[in-house]
């Protein structure tokens, strides 16, 4: 019937399975690897802190200060992690635990159908609706005068994609408590909301605090549609209302063009070092984090 | 006589959707006995024991009918305080569920929603609640460590110890013995058996050599009927009915 005997075939077997476990648990050695040899060339000639923590990018005279990306990129992740966090946790509590079951129904295709738009449809809708917005409504109405394209359309923007992704998982990991969980806690004479609080919450914490990392990751790296309401100024911004710069939107922007400059293309492979180093950062302290309160 | 009824179901029909899960169920509960709900699985015994203490509520597809009296007053109103009815009952399902805390802090927070937050006077209680489960001797050291991480008959155990720290009247039970080992399932009949000078416990359970250790009243269930019930000698020794001797026999599925 076979070509190989069975022996033959479970040591083929068993070398493949090896062999696609090290190639996805080496690719992102290779990765920061295949990075770290693009960039060392800028590496060479200035000193790590200096990239990282000077303020002035002029490629051409040769300054390159990643600083005001990297605080661009952290101002818009945080603030659209500002906006995702609350609105997922609580629409995820109220539709698990408070509506009929056919709301759920209802409301996870409408997730699905959010998930699925490219991010550049998103770009446009931040230029089309938010920008404007801002520029004309929320700007005025704060006292600030701003031309819209800032740090706080590209985290509406953001969180607006997010949101489905991490309402997603939220709500799947409040369905997997246990019901009797809930009514354990209820017969003791405790109200929904103490349940909620004091029970479901802390059950579910680890799995939230999994849900906001990965929001917080596909944040960071989210080139298209920041790169479209950002405004792409490189400067310090000083509040929300201000224009930036971030990371990805760098490295999109300007990787094919200007590369006459020398060290640019390094440079820009230092951006994208950064973007891998940071998310590896988040994940770190992510998993830190769920091993810590997974105890339960 | 009637002061020896802790509870009275009258007329009780539950349905779910178009289906009758209960049907007419008529039972006294008496005080400080141990009444057994006997029944193959499917039969309803869960069913009518969450409508005791109105965990029915949480499934909006339930229909409840009829009435449910403890000490003079029909629970299945609905102005009754809810909260205060349930702190009347302590529940232990048929598997463990620790709350996500500290062992300690699964008792403590019973108590803090009865009102008890002196700590003097929880450490006192928490150590109290937990020797009439029977746990304290095997846990005394290890208070502070996450609940979960108790075997199985020791989680039951402090569910127990969790249920009457709400200090309550009522003890349900349902099928509390059915994940447990042998030697947990005997500490805990041994914990009922004591703990019936001091409450009511109704027992669910298809376990029928559990059901005549233990029990005062059997009550058989089958397929939402209440086909017999009376002493543990009348039902196991004389029962009337043809269902309930196919049942007791072992014949009967």
């Amino acid at each position: 019937m076979y070509l190989l005997n069975r022996e033959q075939r479970h040591v083929i077997n068993y070398t493949w399975m090896i062999i696609s476990l090290l190639l996805v648990a080496f690719l992102p050695f290779l990765l920061f690897l295949g990075l770290y040899l693009k960039s060392v060339l800028l590496l060479h000639d200035y000193s790590l802190t200096d990239l990282i923590f000077s303020k002035t990018w002029k490629p051409s005279s040769g300054q390159f200060g990643f600083y005001p990306f990297i605080v661009g990129s952290v101002w818009v992740t945080l603030v659209a992690m500002l906006i995702t966090a609350p609105v997922c946790l609580l629409t995820a509590i109220y539709v698990t635990q408070y509506t009929k079951k056919f709301v759920l129904r209802i409301m996870h295709p409408a997730i699905d159908i959010l998930a699925g738009i490219p991010s550049v449809v998103y770009g446009l809708w931040g230029i089309l609706v938010i920008v404007p917005f801002i520029s004309k409504y929320l700007g005025p109405w704060m006292g600030v005068s701003t031309m819209g394209y800032s740090i706080l359309a590209a985290s509406f923007v953001l969180s607006i994609m997010i949101i489905p992704f991490v309402l997603n998982i939220l709500i799947e990991i409040f369905r997997a408590i246990p019901m009797e969980l809930k009514e354990a806690t209820l017969s003791l004479g405790a109200t929904e909301w103490q349940t909620i609080k004091n029970v479901l919450l802390k059950k579910a914490l680890p799995g939230i605090i999994a849900a906001f990392g990965f929001g917080l990751a596909r944040a960071f790296g989210e080139t298209m549609a920041v790169l479209m309401v950002v405004g792409n100024v490189v400067r310090l911004p000083h509040s929300v209302f201000d224009p930036g710069y971030t990371l990805p939107a760098l490295i999109a922007n300007n990787y094919g063009e200007m590369l006459s400059i020398p060290k640019y293309d390094s440079a820009l492979m230092f951006a994208a070092l950064l973007l891998l180093a940071v998310s590896l950062f988040f994940n770190l302290v992510m998993h830190f984090f769920i091993v810590r309160y997974n105890k339960y | 006589m009637e002061n020896s009824t802790k509870i009275e179901i009258r007329d009780l029909n539950v349905y779910a959707g178009k289906t009758q899960i209960l049907r007419n169920i008529n039972i006294d509960i008496p005080r400080n006995k141990i009444t057994v709900i006997l029944g193959p699985s499917g039969c309803g015994k869960t069913t009518l024991l969450k409508c005791l203490n109105r965990l029915t509520d949480l499934y909006p597809e339930l229909k409840v009918t009829g009435q449910i009296v403890i000490d003079g007053k029909n629970i299945l109103a609905a102005r009754e305080d809810i909260y205060k009815l349930r702190q009347q009952m302590g529940l232990l399902s048929q598997r463990p569920y620790p709350l996500p805390m500290t062992i300690y802090n699964n008792i403590s927070y019973a108590l803090k929603l009865r009102g008890i937050k002196n700590r003097r006077e929880v450490h006192k209680l928490v150590m109290h609640y937990l020797q009439q489960a029977n746990l304290w001797d095997e846990i005394r050291d290890r208070l502070r460590e996450p609940a979960s991480r108790l075997s199985i008959g020791q989680q039951q155990r402090l569910c127990l110890a969790r249920g009457l720290a709400v200090n309550p009247e009522i003890i349900l039970a349902d099928e509390p013995t059915s994940a447990l080992d042998p030697i947990s399932s005997q500490v805990i009949e041994e914990s009922f058996l004591k703990l019936k000078n001091d409450y009511s416990i109704v027992l669910v359970t298809h376990v029928l050599r559990q059901a005549r250790r233990i029990a005062d009243n059997v009550v058989f269930m089958y397929l939402g009927d209440v086909i017999e019930q009376g002493t543990v000698q009348e039902v196991f020794e004389n029962p009337k009915m043809e269902k309930t001797k196919l049942y007791l026999g072992g014949t009967f599925n």
